[in-house]
């Protein structure tokens, strides 16, 4: 048996990865202290970040979605239920008895089938609900100068922004917890660092 | 035309303002040196011959000041219609001067308003002096009906302390634009003292420090009052029975009307660098933020003044008068109990700009506290914003069988004024008598709450109210009261709130639970390997 390494995340995606995992971290915490759950920086400090932090992600993300489809990476967040069965089976069986995960990282599939479905819901659906009550939220003045304010509230863009705040940092930790769950505690962190993963023949 | 270049041109707009402003009070000479015409050479024996004087070159000055609400006291609401003013607006401080007229026509500008036979037409009863002498010696005294003194009096009688009368001529000689002096007099004194009324307005303010307003601060700006409530053919502009709560025209140019008295005037919608903060201003008033405290100036005002309490006597049977610890005075016989405060943090209330404002003769309900100039808006209310208030606590005589507020005479010499006789039923009597009121001869003591927009007194930015202290789940947030709006970082919605946390600790503890039964089976396979 041989022991290969692959590049499995380019350059650009480890890039984006982590200034994302950054700004979201970054916008979760000043997220709730403008949601009022504590006081770390002031309301005022909190809100001026955020809003940076936003502007931020939103450039990257536009990037980000060009280079998605620039580069046909955009198919790995295709979803399929095959498998999927197989996942769960394992992290609720065979992670305990030393099954073999049913899944290999190639440059083609980086993603097991539960994470294509997992990140899928974070790019079109949390996501979206984030940003799209986000900027709703950002502009809340010029809502008359488009008629809006008749539709719609502060309330309810502040209710759906919030359940999306709370969706990301539910997912947030599951996805650091799962982090640990590869041949070590720290491989699948190490392969999103250096972009390597070891492959076994 | 973009927004931003809107805002470089109001800026640069608002800097040539200002520089005018400075230039008008400072560099243009005056052509006219008062003290060489031969009108004003003098000696006058009383103020209506210095009016004289001015007049006769000032030849249609008198006739405007009579049609300002400075001479006639009276307005009639642009708002709502109701005849407002002095003469017919109730308060919770000192009550009508009907039937007080030579105390409380001391801040009349004019001479003679003695009592209701008073001709409002006679030009020369007009005061000039009081808003034109720039020597400050010019003073009305309290008592004599708008005069200053003629004679040498002792003040208070008894006291053996002899007051000297102005020298008009000397005065007239040196007239000028009106300063803080002049407004003050009447301004700083509402309510019959030192910042006893308005809580924004006080004697801290002729010699202000920038801390304390940045605008007329000596050692910044030194503006004067007339440079906002600027005046057009004698008419002030800045009233609060004609209060524009959203001032839609933004700055005001030479081409435009001349009033200046709202902070968008010079400032514009947007004065802000940053948006977020100009995001505020269609629903916040600039005073709400700006003015994080009133009656900042080391002088208290009065928050509380209960009229029930009034006409006790010591145990020497004298009229009965208490000092506190800081020489407020916090009983009278003559007024009362009253309470006072320094540097007190405002109440906000949403304001459109109408004020329901409650007349002497108004039928009021006695059941509950009686708001005696109600302020009308709320966050639904597209042309209210969110404005501070000083609100006072009164107690004061009421008719219990005609249900309305009364006039109660207390100034005089006579045998009815309260503050001689210390008898409410006849002071009451005597009061609607001369006002030619109906009273039933029953009266009692209603509570009341008196409305008192807070908008001087302005401090410097870096003393303006942070973010947290209204966007925040605290009880004592500034806003805690307005309720009828979603504002972030107060408004959670708690069942969310419970879900959401409730969600990201299973997710956690999800995690770890999954992690110690990953190291336990790891750990038994191990030993049994
Ligand atoms: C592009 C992305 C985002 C945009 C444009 C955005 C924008 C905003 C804005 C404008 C506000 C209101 C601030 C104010 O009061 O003026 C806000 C509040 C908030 N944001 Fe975001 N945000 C984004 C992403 C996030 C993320 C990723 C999180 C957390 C995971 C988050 C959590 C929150 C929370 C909890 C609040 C408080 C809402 C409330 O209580 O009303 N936001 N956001």
């Amino acid at each position: 048996m041989s022991t290969e390494r692959v590049m499995i995340y380019k350059r650009f995606e480890r890039f984006w990865h982590w200034s994302q995992a950054i700004l979201i971290i970054g916008m979760m915490i000043t997220g709730f202290e403008i949601h009022g759950t504590y006081s770390l920086l002031g309301f005022g400090r909190a809100v001026e970040l955020h809003t940076l932090f936003a502007w931020t992600v939103l450039t990257l993300w536009a990037f980000t979605i060009v280079w998605q489809f620039t580069t046909g990476e955009w198919r790995q967040y295709l979803p399929g239920l095959r498998n999927v069965d197989a996942m769960i089976r394992y992290y609720l069986y065979g992670i305990f008895h030393g099954g073999k995960h049913p899944f290999n990282k190639t440059v083609l599939q980086k993603h097991n089938p539960l994470q294509r479905l997992a990140y899928l819901a974070f790019l079109a659906l949390m996501g979206p609900m984030i940003w799209g009550s986000g900027l709703f939220y950002l502009f809340y003045n010029q809502w008359p100068r488009f008629g809006l304010d008749a539709y719609i509230s502060l309330e309810w863009v502040a209710f759906v922004h919030v359940v999306g705040a709370f969706t990301i940092t539910t997912f947030f930790f599951v996805h650091v917890y799962l982090t640990t769950t590869g041949p070590t505690l720290l491989t699948h962190i190490r392969s999103m660092i250096t972009g390597y993963d070891d492959h076994e023949h | 035309m973009s927004g931003d270049a809107v805002k470089a041109i109001s800026r640069v707009f608002g800097w040539l303002l200002f520089l005018s402003l400075c230039l008008g009070s400072a560099a243009f000479a005056r052509t006219t040196d008062h003290s060489t015409l031969d009108a004003l050479q003098g000696p006058f024996k009383t103020g209506p011959d210095v009016t004289k004087a001015c007049l006769s070159c000032h030849n249609k000055a008198g006739h405007q000041v009579m049609k300002s609400v400075h001479w006639t006291w009276d307005k009639i609401s642009p708002t709502t219609g109701k005849r407002l003013g002095k003469k017919f607006a109730a308060n919770n401080f000192c009550g009508s001067p009907l039937s007080n007229e030579p105390r409380c026509t001391s801040c009349h500008a004019g001479y003679g308003w003695r009592d209701n036979t008073f001709d409002f037409t006679q030009q020369d009863n007009v005061d000039c002096l009081a808003c034109h002498d720039t020597t400050s010696t010019y003073k009305k005294i309290a008592t004599d009906a708008g005069h200053p003194l003629y004679e040498p009096r002792e003040i208070p009688p008894g006291s053996g302390k002899i007051v000297q009368p102005p020298n008009l001529a000397k005065i007239a000689q040196q007239v000028g634009k009106p300063g803080r002096n002049n407004c003050g007099a009447c301004h700083f004194n509402g309510g019959g003292g030192d910042a006893v009324k308005h809580g924004d307005l006080d004697s801290s303010l002729i010699k202000p420090s920038k801390s304390l307003d940045v605008h007329m601060g000596v050692d910044g700006q030194n503006m004067v009052c007339a440079d906002c409530h600027t005046f057009n053919d004698h008419q002030p502009s800045g009233s609060r029975y004609a209060v524009r709560a959203t001032d839609s025209h933004g700055i005001d140019l030479p081409k435009d009307d001349h009033d200046r008295a709202t902070c968008e005037s010079c400032h514009s919608a947007t004065p802000h660098k940053k948006d977020k903060l100009n995001d505020h201003t269609n629903r916040v008033a600039c005073q709400s933020c700006h003015i994080p405290e009133f009656a900042r100036g080391g002088i208290a005002t009065k928050m509380l003044w209960d009229w029930s309490t009034g006409g006790k006597r010591g145990p020497d049977g004298k009229p009965l008068y208490i000092n506190d610890d800081h020489g407020h005075l916090i009983y009278s016989a003559e007024k009362g109990d009253f309470k006072y405060a320094e540097n007190v943090r405002p109440e906000y209330k949403w304001y459109n700009g109408v004020v329901h404002q409650i007349a002497i003769t108004d039928k009021i309900d006695d059941s509950r506290i009686l708001e005696i100039n109600r302020v009308e808006g709320s966050a639904s209310d597209a042309n209210a914003r969110i404005w501070p208030f000083k609100v006072m606590h009164g107690k004061q005589p009421y008719d219990t069988v005609n249900k309305t507020l009364v006039v109660n005479h207390v100034f005089g010499k006579d045998d009815t004024a309260f503050w001689t006789n210390f008898d409410y039923a006849k002071a009451i009597q005597a009061g609607m008598d001369y006002a030619g009121l109906p009273y039933s001869g029953k009266f009692g003591f209603i509570e009341t709450r008196m409305n008192w927009f807070i908008t001087h007194m302005v401090a410097p930015k870096e003393k303006a109210v942070p973010c947290g202290e209204c966007h925040t789940k605290s009880d004592e947030g500034r806003l805690a009261g307005l309720t009828d709006f979603y504002m972030p970082g107060r408004d959670a919605k708690p069942w969310l709130d419970f879900i959401g946390w409730a969600a990201v600790v299973m997710a956690i503890f999800g995690g770890l639970a999954h992690a110690a039964v990953r190291i336990t089976i790891a750990r038994r396979n191990r030993r049994a390997s």
